[in-house]
């Protein structure tokens, strides 16, 4: 049995009071004439994994990247812990960002750095750490979380696909977040590794009552993973509730993601 | 049109120097990783720079040597063949090599890290990217150049005294005379002044390339092959500059 499974198995069901983590409320974004974000709101609860599906170019990446600051909306607000995202300057939003993990779709580990080298650059770039004890116990901690203890002095070309991925969620741990945003987590993995990444999804989310948004439009994942689905159209939110209440939607541009 | 993209692109490079002036003085300082590029710009450059200071040198030499002769002149050729090591040849192949060497490296280093969004990692993990990665380069580059030339100068002027006991003889202390006693501060000068600046272009036009490239695959290649061509370009135009200015101010 997996180590991440096990996580899981032994997590405490997590509470879920309606504590909006993020909101993001009438957010427009154009690139030229491309309208990808037109008044788009949403709102993430703690402890929640809310999963945004949508088409191929839809704006889902573009969305999460705007949550953490790496697009600025042409309009609307983005609010995350209670800060609003437009009224950071640079030092605020850094010190933002070590509440919210970001997990990109090709994973961007460090090439030239060792898989402890990797964890260990947003932790010491944060000061987090002020021992090498501390940060030895926290690269441990962050690699059995992900089931990869033996890791650490590899380098990331010498991972497979699926191990990649755990370490860039290992990194994303590292600093604790509340927050995390996975950009198309299962993307290029084989079905079983990608089920394994959906289970360890679902075991971060039980032993750090982190909240997520999950960019994905693989339905397994989506099903395995999501508290609430919402489905990006047109710019906006198209529709959101329950797996079971949005697959059950008559509308075709809604049923037909479901097919 | 061509004249226009021209000017664009220069438009943007000037203001992405504008961004690392800005950014340099700024703390945080990256002091770890400017010596680590120290260390990749100049230490890892060193064996091809010696290599070719020391061809350069020889070669020289040797050319020079039968001309030098017939107008018997040989006692002349240390001078001659240290004048033009210190002055021109070592500066220039030295920024060559460099700008073929590091400029690729960073080139295809940055816009690798662009495409597979390592760039973009760094900066959500509260790293500002643009002084972690472009000003210590940029920086290291531009103190490495110099290191480099000096060290090229030193070589080449070795390689040229063994030139010269190929086919004559003399001590090494009567040839480093013979050219110490003939070089001026004012010919010196200008000649180390300007690696400064050749280090500066290499290294800020080889970030610009790589921290701006296309999102694609394609565009590494691009931004390598574009740093190389662009920085030797400036190398040769800033020497241009340099004996413009120095003959102008008499330093020649």
């Amino acid at each position: 049995m997996l180590p991440t499974r096990a996580l899981f198995a032994t997590a405490a069901a997590a509470a879920t009071p309606a504590e909006a983590v993020l909101t993001v409320a009438g957010v427009c974004l154009a690139f030229g004439e491309n309208h990808v974000l037109q008044d788009f709101s949403l709102t993430l609860n703690r402890g929640e994994n809310v999963v945004v599906m949508g088409k191929s170019g839809a704006g889902k990446s573009v969305l999460i990247k705007c949550v953490i600051g790496l697009q600025r909306p042409d309009a609307g607000t983005i609010t995350v812990l209670g800060q609003d995202l437009g009224a950071l300057d640079h030092a605020g939003l850094d010190r933002l960002r070590t509440k919210l993990g970001f997990l990109f779709q090709s994973n961007a580990l460090y090439d030239s750095m060792t898989v402890r080298e990797n964890l260990l650059f947003p932790l010491r770039r944060q000061w987090l750490a002020h021992t090498p004890a501390q940060e030895a116990e926290l690269v441990r901690q962050a690699l059995t979380d992900v089931g990869l203890a033996d890791t650490a002095a590899l380098l990331p070309a010498a991972l497979s696909g699926g191990m990649r991925k755990r370490i860039a969620l290992a990194r994303t741990l590292i600093l604790r977040p509340d927050i995390i945003l996975y950009d198309e987590p299962t993307t290029g993995l084989d079905p079983i590794t990608a089920r394994e990444i959906d289970h360890l999804i679902r075991a971060v989310q039980a032993k750090y009552n982190t909240s997520a948004v999950i960019i994905s439009h693989d339905l397994a994942c989506v099903r395995l993973t999501a508290d609430r689905v919402a489905l990006l159209a047109e710019g906006r939110c198209y529709a959101q509730g329950t797996y079971a209440e949005v697959s059950a939607n008559a509308d075709p541009k809604v049923h037909d993601f479901f097919i | 049109m061509i004249l226009s993209s021209f000017l664009a692109e220069a438009g943007t490079i000037t203001r992405f120097a504008g961004r690392f002036f800005r950014e340099g003085v700024r703390p945080r300082y990256e002091v770890q990783e400017f010596l680590y590029q120290c260390y990749v710009i100049g230490y890892q450059s060193l064996p091809l720079v010696g290599i070719t200071g020391f061809i350069m040198g020889l070669v020289l030499t040797l050319r020079l040597r039968p001309t030098m002769v017939q107008f018997g002149a040989e006692s002349w050729i240390p001078v001659m063949v240290g004048l033009t090591v210190i002055q021109e040849l070592s500066p220039i192949i030295t920024g060559l090599m460099v700008a073929g060497k590091v400029g690729s490296n960073i080139g295809a280093e940055l816009s690798s890290m662009r495409v597979s969004e390592q760039i973009d990692a760094m900066d959500v993990s509260g790293t500002n990217p643009f002084k972690y990665l472009v000003v210590t380069r940029v920086l290291a580059a531009t103190l490495m150049v110099p290191v480099l030339t000096l060290l090229s100068d030193a070589i080449g002027l070795f390689a040229a005294f063994v030139g010269v006991n190929m086919q004559g003889s003399t001590t090494l202390l009567l040839f480093i005379n013979h050219i110490v006693g003939r070089l001026t501060f004012g010919q010196v000068l200008p000649a180390v002044v300007k690696t400064f600046f050749f280090g500066f272009a290499i290294g800020l036009i080889s970030c610009y390339k790589g921290y701006y490239a296309s999102n694609d695959t394609a565009g590494v290649g691009r931004a390598a092959n574009s740093a190389v061509v662009a920085g030797s370009l400036a190398v040769f135009l800033l020497d241009l500059v340099a004996v413009l200015v120095s003959t102008a101010f008499g330093l020649i």
